[in-house]
């Protein structure tokens, strides 16, 4: 029973599917790991003998059929992996949460490996009196729990000109959401006393690019938090242990990883990843700087080209997830031919702040193509665009806050691509 | 899928509810509790003069932070071969895909933009701060000032920004590099320039003038991982 059904069965089944037509796709991919000898009349090997005791596993792991599921990264994307990025596989998971170990990931210079006890956080600049704090120090101070998601501005940014990786994973799993454990930045700013002056703040990691940036004080007063458990779970190295920044709604390069300093000024540093990086190129050249919010954006994570349909047809269940970092998601709306008709999508599970919310929409296949999309509005009234729309305003060489309509075609095998429709 | 479009038509009536829905949601509260403003916890010790010194790196584009210190082009030229020239290129024209720092001029409008510190950068500061912080490469921190000046002022040369080679870089003379890019950035306008995607009853039915068309697809460019030995769709 240790064979792995896994991403390589699925391959061959649309490699199967493609030259074999209709016929092939009869046998699902999951059945051709199956065993007969475990099944009825059968009894299964697992229903006769003893398994593994308690604390065999001290730390538990997805079942072994499931090993396959990981972070993966595009290798022509960055010059090295130590300054790039890996993808959460979205097609693979359901509900809100994010686990702990498929959250994708940003370096800049590698995941720092912070000794919890040579851990300090500093605070000075435009304050009473600059203050240094212990991980025990930030752990015994007043805390929240946070549900917020967290995208990189970058996500599906490499879909500007059209349509590119074959993939959720790939075309929108820089993004997750976990429940932080943090205490709100304004009882640190608090500590050490403000002075009147005070209108922006720098944020600096203790990675090897010493990673900054600047946040306006009116943001650090609102909803900041400085976290260090994820989903009840200590943060994990390579999401910033022992201490992040979490700003939610905003972009996530602002989340400063492994968190040492924070400096108080008076005007922005206009560091090298507010400048150089994450502004936004518009098509006369111009950029837009400081775009921090991350607009309602939502994509169908299931079926995607990762996770094809199948059954030939019948009632199926369309999942996906929807968010904004202006608030609250108010409706998902979904097409099944392009962007022509819509209707609205089943909201389940909480529609929480600034989190990831899951939404379903479910009918009657009838095995003729799809091609799929889903339109996020949030509580502000703001409508997710489509890939059209957006480029009317931006051009195609901005990059960054891509949250245009992502459109995935279902052929009647089942198969599932990503594609631009005009 | 004809099925679908005659249920959509059937669904007006709870879109026009949802509509409501969507124009009676209360506003976001804003997490944060706001009681502990009041008095401080006590909790950290003061920060004492030399460890923030040691860890106080950043440099501000008005030159505050600028450390002591100087370096010419020249000197710069020795260090930027030795240790940035083999990601960056002799010119800083970029190895494979490291950052290029030089070129690109004229090129924001383009097909192809280049953003260089010459062609796209806003402030000379960002340079000398990056510098600082993060490079070279896996040896972040390792320059002294002097060679930090020296290096910055070569990347700058190679950017026609300072054309003497015997240019002195320092906190003085740093602050005559002006970028000349500065003025194309503008702060966030995303909810005056774009106030047409806020809606209030987004379109529902027919919102196409005919079928979808398919106008791109990603297995024809083949650059996914894993897919990339599968079959051609076309």
């Amino acid at each position: 029973m240790s064979k792995k059904p896994n991403r390589t069965s699925r391959r061959g089944f649309l490699r199967t599917a493609l030259a074999g037509g209709a016929a092939a796709i009869a046998s699902p991919a999951l059945t051709a790991d199956s065993n007969p000898a475990n099944l009825p009349p059968n009894v299964a090997d697992w229903s006769k003998t003893l398994g593994e005791g308690v604390a065999v596993r001290t730390y538990g792991k997805p079942a072994k059929s499931e090993a396959h599921i990981g972070r993966r990264d595009v290798s022509w994307l960055t010059a090295s992996p130590q300054s790039s990025v890996s993808f959460t596989p979205l097609h693979e998971i359901d509900g809100i949460i994010t686990p702990n170990g498929l959250c994708f990931e940003r370096h800049h210079s590698g995941i720092a490996e912070v000794n919890p006890a040579d851990y300090r956080l500093m605070l000075h600049g435009l304050v009473d009196k600059p203050l240094m704090f212990t991980l025990d120090d930030i752990k015994r101070m007043p805390r929240v729990n946070r549900a917020y998601f967290c995208e990189c501005a970058a996500n599906s940014g490499m879909e500007w000109r059209g349509a590119q990786l074959n993939g959720a994973q790939f075309t929108h799993g820089m993004v997750h959401c976990v429940m932080y454990t943090g205490v709100p930045l304004k009882v640190l700013l608090n500590e050490a006393g403000l002075k009147p002056s005070a209108k922006w703040l720098l944020l600096e990691g203790g990675d090897a690019a010493a990673m900054t940036r600047s946040l306006p004080l009116a943001k650090a007063l609102d909803d900041a938090l400085v976290a260090y458990r994820m989903n009840g779970e200590m943060l994990y190295p390579e999401n910033g242990y022992p201490v992040r920044m979490v700003l939610p709604g905003w972009e996530a390069n602002i989340w400063v990883k492994w968190l040492r300093r924070i400096e108080v000024g008076d005007q922005p540093w206009h560091t090298r990843e507010e400048t150089s990086k994450y502004t936004d190129v518009m098509a006369d050249g111009q950029a837009r700087r400081f775009t921090y919010v991350m607009e309602a954006k939502s994509v169908i994570t299931n079926p995607s080209p990762q996770a094809p349909i199948n059954h030939k047809s019948g009632f199926t269940v369309l999942s996906g997830i929807a968010w904004s970092g202006r608030g609250k998601i108010a409706r998902v709306d979904v097409s099944i031919d392009g962007g022509r008709n819509w209707r609205p999508a089943k909201i389940d599970g909480p529609a929480w702040d600034k989190a990831l919310t899951r939404f379903y929409y479910e009918f009657d296949w009838d095995g003729s193509e799809l091609l799929l999309q889903s339109r996020a509005m949030d509580e502000s009234g703001y409508v997710q665009p489509s890939k059209t729309e957006l480029r009317k305003y931006r051009g195609v060489n901005s990059i960054y806050h891509n949250n245009g309509i992502q459109t995935w075609h279902v052929r009647s095998n089942g198969e599932v691509e990503n594609v631009e429709v005009g | 899928m004809s099925r679908w479009v005659s249920s959509a038509l059937l669904g007006a009536g709870i879109l026009a509810l949802i509509g409501a829905g969507v124009a009676a949601a209360p506003k976001s509260a804003g997490h944060a509790p706001r009681a502990e403003a009041a008095k401080p916890l006590g909790i950290g010790r003061e920060a004492k003069s030399d460890e923030i010194a040691g860890w106080d790196i950043d440099v501000r584009p008005d030159g505050k932070g600028l450390p002591p210190g100087k370096g010419t082009v020249r000197e710069g030229e020795a260090i930027y071969m030795q240790q940035c020239a083999g990601c960056h290129g002799e010119f800083g024209e970029s190895a494979g895909r490291w950052p290029i720092l030089a070129g690109g001029e004229n090129t924001l409008g383009s097909n192809d933009p280049v953003k260089s510190i010459g062609s796209f950068w806003p402030y000379a500061s960002t340079v000398i701060d990056y510098i600082r912080r993060a490079m070279p490469f896996g040896n972040a921190q390792s320059l002294t000032n002097d060679e930090l000046y020296a290096v910055t002022a070569y990347v700058f040369y190679l950017n026609d920004l300072i054309k003497d080679e015997h240019f002195e870089l320092n906190a003085n003379s740093f602050k005559s590099i002006k970028l000349p890019n500065e003025r194309n950035f503008r702060d966030d306008d995303r909810d005056v320039a774009e106030k047409s995607l806020w809606r209030k009853s987004p379109c529902m039915t027919n919102c196409l003038p005919g079928p979808a068309r398919i106008t791109g697809r990603a297995r024809v460019i083949d650059v996914t991982p894993e897919s990339g030995k599968g079959p051609k769709v076309e």
